[in-house]
Parts: C-alpha cells; sequence; structure tokens
C-alpha cells in the first residue's frame, strides 16, 4: 500500500471515529466532565480547604493534574476497547478492515488515534472546568512537557484499550478492566496525594504502578514538582508504549479473537 | 491466461478440531464466472474466508492473480471484492458512508469515493436509501449494499457468499443482471449459492466440495454431462440437471 493509500485509509478510520465521538457527545465528552467537576467541588473544595497544602502548593491546584490524567486515561482506553469491541462483535464490521490492504500496524494506528483525541479533548475539557475552580489561579510551569505526558499517556491507554477489546468475548470484559485493575491505579496513583504523605512501605507499593509515573511527570508540568525524576516517567512511558505496540501487533497480525 | 485464484493443497483444521478441509485444489481463471457448491457445512465460506484473510489457513498455498496471501497479503487483498455471507457492516451508518469509507480503506480518498459510491448504490437500486441508517434497509437492499461496498475499489476478483440467500426472485434476477453485466466486462466471479439453477445459468465453470474435499470440478457442460437418469425411479420429482449431479455427488452413501 503507497504511503498516500495509507494516510487515506488511517484518515477514514481517524474520521469515522470522531464522527461517532462527536455524534454521541453526551456518553463520550459529559460523564467525564460532570465526574471531574464533583471532584472538584468535593476534594478540592470542601475537602481540600482542611487539607491545606500537598508539597507546597494548595491542594486544588495539586490536585488538578491528576484529574486531568484521570480524564485522559479513563477516556483513551474506552474509546479504544470499546470502539474495537464493538466493530468485532456487534456488526463484526471489523471484516471491512480485515479484508481491505490495510496492514496490522495501520489498523492499530486508526483506532489508537481516535483513543487519543479523545482522552486529549476530554483532558482539556475538564482543564477548563478546573480553571472555574481554581479561581484562574491554574498554574501551568512547562506547557510542552505538559501536552508531551498528556499524548503520551494517551497513546498507552488507547493502546491498552485495544489490547482488551481483542480479547474481550462479551461486554462485560470491557467494563472488568476499567473497574478493577484501571480505577484503583489511577486513584493509588497519586492523583490525590504525594507519595511522600505515605507510610515508606506503600511508597515502595506505589512504586510498581505505572500510573504514577504518568501523573508524576503530568504534575511536574504544572506545578513543577515530582515525587521522582522526570526521566524515569519518560522511560516507563516509553517501555509502556513500546511494549503494548509489540502486544498489538502479535494480536491483529494473529487475528487472535478475530480470525479463527 | 493467469489464474484470478489458485489454491493448491488448502486445509483448515479449527481450533474444536474439526476438519473443515481436507486438501484442496483449485484454479478459477481471470474472467470466469465460477460456482462454488456444496452442502451446509462442506467448507465454502472456508475457502473464501481463507481466500480473502478472514480465516487463518492450517497449511496450503493461496494466491491471488499470482500474489501470494502470506507472502504479499495486502497486494492480494486489493484484486478481492468480498460479499461476505452475513451482514457486516455497521447499521447505525449511513449506506453511503458504509461505501464510501470501505474506499477509505483502500487509499481512495473521499473525493473520488464519494462519486463512485453514488453511482454504484443508484446502479444497485439504493439511491434514495443511500443518507438515511442502513438498518432501515430491507435484508434484499442490505445484501445490495454489501455489493456496492464490494466493487467501490474497483476489485478484478468478487468473490460472493450466498449473496442471495433470503432474497425475492424479482431482486435476484435483478441483481444477477447487473453482476452478469460486470462479468462480461472481465470482471472474475466467485458465487456459492444454494440455489442452483441460477449457477447452472450464470456460470462457466463448477466446483462442487463435499465434506472438505473438491468431488467434482470442470466447465458447467462438464459437470452436467455427469448425469444421467439410471437409478431414478420413475415418476419421483427431478430438479435441475445440476440439481441431479449435486445430489448424486454429496448425497450420504
Amino acid at each position: 500500500m503507497p504511503a498516500y493509500a495509507q494516510w487515506t485509509a488511517f484518515y477514514t478510520m481517524l474520521r469515522k471515529d470522531m464522527v461517532r465521538i462527536f455524534r454521541i457527545w453526551v456518553q463520550t465528552f459529559i460523564p467525564s466532565v460532570i465526574t471531574s467537576a464533583l471532584y472538584f467541588l468535593i476534594f478540592g473544595t470542601v475537602l481540600g480547604s482542611r487539607i491545606g497544602q500537598m508539597q507546597g502548593v494548595d491542594y486544588m491546584s495539586f490536585v488538578v493534574p491528576g484529574l486531568v490524567m484521570l480524564a485522559i486515561v479513563t477516556n483513551a482506553y474506552a474509546n479504544s476497547s470499546f470502539t474495537f469491541f464493538q466493530s468485532k462483535f456487534f456488526a463484526r464490521s471489523i471484516d471491512e478492515m480485515l479484508v481491505s490492504p490495510m496492514p496490522p500496524w495501520l489498523i492499530i494506528a486508526g483506532f489508537v488515534a481516535g483513543g487519543v483525541i479523545r482522552g486529549v479533548l476530554v483532558g482539556a475539557l475538564v482543564l477548563m472546568i478546573s480553571v472555574f475552580f481554581t479561581g484562574l489561579h491554574l498554574s501551568i510551569f512547562n506547557l510542552a512537557i505538559i501536552l508531551v505526558f498528556a499524548i503520551l499517556t494517551a497513546i498507552v491507554f488507547a493502546l491498552a484499550g485495544l489490547v482488551n477489546g481483542v480479547y474481550a468475548k462479551s461486554i462485560d470484559a470491557i467494563n472488568i478492566v476499567p473497574t478493577f485493575v484501571l480505577t484503583p491505579l489511577v486513584y493509588l496513583g497519586g492523583v490525590f496525594y504525594s507519595i511522600h504523605s505515605l507510610p515508606v512501605a506503600a511508597q515502595y507499593v506505589t512504586y510498581v504502578n505505572p500510573i504514577f509515573y504518568l501523573i508524576n511527570g503530568f504534575r511536574y508540568g504544572f506545578l513543577g514538582i515530582a515525587d521522582i525524576a522526570l526521566w524515569i516517567s519518560f522511560a516507563v512511558l516509553a517501555v509502556m508504549i513500546a511494549a503494548l505496540i509489540a502486544i498489538n501487533m502479535y494480536l491483529i497480525r494473529k487475528g487472535l479473537g478475530l480470525k479463527q | 491466461m493467469a489464474s484470478a485464484l489458485s489454491i493448491k493443497d488448502l486445509k483448515k483444521t479449527y481450533g474444536n478440531g474439526v476438519t473443515a478441509l481436507g486438501s484442496v485444489s483449485l484454479e478459477i481463471p481471470e474472467g470466469d464466472f465460477f460456482a462454488l457448491l456444496g452442502p451446509n457445512g462442506a467448507g465454502k465460506t472456508t475457502i473464501i474466508g481463507i481466500s480473502t484473510g478472514l480465516v487463518n489457513k492450517t497449511s496450503g498455498t493461496v494466491e491471488v492473480f499470482g500474489h501470494d496471501i502470506d507472502k504479499e497479503p495486502e497486494v492480494a487483498k486489493t484484486f478481492i471484492g468480498l460479499v461476505g455471507q452475513e451482514i457486516n457492516f455497521n447499521p447505525f451508518e449511513k449506506p453511503i458512508d458504509i461505501v464510501t469509507n470501505q474506499a477509505g480503506y483502500y487509499g481512495i480518498p473521499r473525493h473520488v469515493a464519494i462519486p463512485r459510491a453514488e453511482e454504484l448504490l443508484n446502479d444497485l437500486g439504493l439511491g434514495d436509501k443511500m443518507h438515511g441508517t442502513a438498518m432501515q434497509l430491507s435484508g434484499g437492499m442490505k445484501r445490495r449494499l454489501m455489493i456496492a461496498r464490494a466493487l467501490v475499489h474497483r476489485p478484478k476478483f468478487l468473490i460472493l457468499d450466498e449473496p442471495t440467500a433470503g432474497v425475492d426472485v424479482e431482486l435476484r434476477r435483478s441483481m444477477w443482471d447487473y453482476l452478469t453485466k460486470l462479468s462480461k466486462g472481465g470482471l472474475t466471479v466467485l458465487l456459492t449459492t444454494h440455489y442452483l439453477e441460477e449457477a447452472e445459468q450464470l456460470a462457466k465453470h463448477v466446483a462442487i466440495i463435499n465434506k472438505g474435499q473438491i468431488v467434482a470440478n470442470g466447465s458447467m457442460n462438464e459437470i452436467l454431462a455427469m448425469h444421467d437418469d439410471k437409478g431414478q425411479a420413475a415418476g419421483s420429482y427431478r430438479g435441475s440437471k445440476l440439481e441431479e449431479v449435486f445430489l448424486d455427488l454429496t448425497k450420504e452413501k
């Protein structure tokens, strides 16, 4: 497939997903915005005023990056897992791609791009909401780091969602992983607290949670403070992306769960 | 003349241990209208699935216009248009989008794909339905939408897996008139169907498959010549010649 044809195929997949995402915007954009607004209200405004400061910044400013990251993670994951599962299970329209000359990496790229864009868009909406709760005092230490971490994190979780979508044999399997794996990892990854406020043993447990590294880097972009060095966060992201690309390539190429 | 499809020693055993294809070899010449016939579960759809990349084979080789599906899968796929047995499009999408997007997966840009999709949908009698949702289409219309989708990238080889199942007589005839016209224009067609009189009228060559083995393969005249009236009980029901040959070759012995 020549490069321009690959680009057209990629654009077709992405355009189709964008049309779907915006057509059902009440389902794709609004839930995370409402959930985040509630978090900001309860953890930031009500409880935050009693907590005071965390790592030298007021609690509301501390919690904003974590909640934006939470929105990016959940939306990127949900988008690719659900769109892939839907196309393979409900209408079997995945066959449209499997019979086409699109190579496996291009199919993966198409699904992941949709997840990345939805994740980043919802993250941006949550950030806009946070401005209201922080009284226009949103701190931005380094915009480039924020954007890089937002996009790389969205890529990681769109890839992870795709693995889930490929393996899933029922709609329950799409919901189990976010509920029992993703949500605990996000909540225990430092969205609401600095790991320095944990006992030493709990800090070591947090170090094996990959989400911690993503929130750490993202928060550094906003506040200029981090629990661990930024390069470690980048390294963890890079390893996760490489591993998930390899897994997805294997699954799509072999047709596991897709071909008999 | 080159083969549109060349299959050698193709074997397929599914994960549950069921052998769908024993050792199948088949050649479909370019420009042919080829009927692959067989009872349910004979292996027709498995052959089609392997040839189009929807089913993994156990062993053997498949070439599409000389391109091996293992070594050059992307090139091989560009030649094929598939109308599958099951309805497999998103019913919430519009027919025009389904066809246009399919063109996009083959690398055809939208400014080329849209007029092409409109022309195909008009030709197949879906002109006034193309901007509604696909779920509003009748069964026959959905089949025609799948034909439009399979043709939008202008394949040289069209595979139709029981395309007229559940389609009324009038629609079936118009569908075959359309495909016959395309075949005369050089399109190679592989058809599976349970309507044997349809195959008898349309196909130049026939293969009959039973229990994963090709039991007859040749020109339509050669296959029809296999029929004789010996053993036929006087006064019993008789179908078309092809139907009688088919039953002779596939009945339980």
